[in-house]
């Protein structure tokens, strides 16, 4: 089946304001670039976004958290923005913590159809508040649930014309799980290609969990920490 | 004389042992990779989706869809694997890492630990240090003995929100080794040059001191 849309506007096709969405990547690594600048152009406002990060003050979701188009940030880290610290301290927006392994747990339980699991994580916290406990093997667990969005956006290095996606490095993170949890995936990949060209023994998402594919006009890829050391 | 910031990471590279699995948190823990004792084998995850994690790269050979979970460019070792968040959590929370090394605001003595939230003031979020506390075996916490105001942050209840509970069982600061058990600190090394005095008066968490205590040996 082919998945392919034309460009970033066309793949955005239906996102209004109020919806939830998904976008993947762990940092700056690995996120929907082009998608982030065409939420920004839409202009669209009010949105739940479930990431794992809110990007840094001027890249990734910090460009949607500037414009204050975001109403409730559902992350496990979001310390390297000051603008997201700043309108969390003062109540502008919504923030909810949830522990990184939760997070995506329950991202990959929405889009498996588990409505909801057990964790260890985050018991005799903040986190357990409101949440049913129950003790399996002499521990106690909290019951977390299944994260679900109107729109999941991820990033791929390579996918082809049936949707079927590969990731780079640990650009992978947390984009094959939002893939699966999104009524509508949309998927920006660096190279799209014919269907047949990829190994169907090396595909990290399946197509049937993607429904628009279009490659990125262009990837800036900024690193947040760059590190090195001397020859 | 206290330890600086090299020194906890070395004394921390002393608990590693041959074929284990580590995590190794952001900040001092970052550094214990570099000092692993000759002769044994240890590989890192990192949560974000590497297992075999290597040093930072040379410069002009970083690449951005290649990092580590404190975002800082990193290299891959030979046999190393990615992976997704879920496979990586499954790994912690399935017990499957040996070690995980971690730093913290405070800790208290039955073993609690806050690491993630100063209420009203910073807010960063867990991470995956929950995931991480709550399911490890051994987790060792690499830590300043006191804040900047010359607080303890060795406590009998820990004051800030906390990331888990009952789970440090070792500790690390720059005065002191203590081990958490049946609810107390139990000091078991201290620092070269560094007396039981200090300790004892740096530490407001009931501190179990034995006769004889050894000094590190770095």
């Amino acid at each position: 089946m082919n998945k392919v849309v034309s460009n970033v506007s066309e793949a955005l096709i239906g996102i209004e304001d109020n919806m939830t969405l998904m976008v993947g990547g762990f940092g700056l690594c690995g996120i929907p670039e082009n998608s982030i600048a065409e939420l920004v152009k839409l202009g669209v406002k009010n949105l739940t976004c479930i990431s794992n990060n809110a990007g840094v003050d001027n890249f990734g979701l910090g460009l949607l958290l500037q414009q204050k188009q975001v109403k409730k940030m559902i992350s496990s880290y979001v310390g390297e923005n000051d603008e997201f610290e700043r309108q969390m301290l003062s109540g502008e927006l919504e923030v909810d913590l949830i522990p990184q392994g939760s997070l995506a747990e329950r991202c990959r339980a929405g889009g498996a159809g588990i409505p909801a699991f057990f964790t260890p994580a985050g018991y005799g916290t903040e986190v357990a508040e409101g949440k049913e406990v129950r003790v399996f093997n002499g521990k106690p667990h909290i019951l977390e649930s299944a994260l679900e969005a109107d729109f999941a956006i991820v990033k791929a290095w390579k996918g082809d014309t049936e949707g079927n996606l590969i990731y780079k490095a640990t650009a992978r993170n947390f984009n094959p799980m939002m893939a699966m949890a999104g009524k509508i995936t949309v998927a920006e990949v660096e190279e799209l290609v014919p269907a047949g060209e990829l190994d169907p023994n090396q595909i990290h998402t399946p197509g049937i969990f993607v429904q628009r594919i279009f490659q990125g006009e262009k990837f800036e890829k900024r690193i947040e920490q760059r590190t090195v050391r001397t020859k | 004389m206290a330890l600086d910031k090299v020194g906890i990471a070395k004394r921390i590279a002393q608990e590693l042992k041959d074929g284990w699995y580590v995590n190794l948190g952001i900040g001092i823990p970052t550094l214990v990779a570099n000092y692993i004792p000759e002769g044994i084998e240890v590989e890192f995850q990192s949560e974000n989706g590497i297992l075999g994690m290597g040093p930072f790269p040379f410069e002009g050979e970083e690449d951005a869809d290649l990092i580590n979970a404190g975002k800082q460019t990193i290299t891959a070792t030979k046999g190393a694997v990615f992976f997704d968040s879920a496979m990586s959590f499954a790994m912690i929370r399935g017990q499957h890492v040996q070690l995980t090394v971690l730093g913290a605001m405070e800790v208290s003595q039955n073993g609690d630990i806050a690491n993630w939230k100063i209420p009203g003031k910073m807010v960063k979020g867990m991470g995956g240090a929950m995931d991480l506390v709550a399911s490890a075996d051994n987790i060792i916490v690499a830590m300043m003995h006191s804040n900047k105001a010359g607080e303890s942050k060795i406590l009998k209840e820990c004051t800030l929100p906390l990331t888990g509970v009952g789970c440090v069982k070792k500790v690390v600061t720059e005065l002191a080794v203590m081990e958490i058990k049946d609810g107390k600190f139990h000091l078991i090394e201290r620092a070269p040059g560094v007396s039981v005095e200090e300790i004892i008066s740096k530490t407001e968490g009931n501190l179990v001191v034995p006769e004889n205590v050894p000094e590190m040996v770095l």
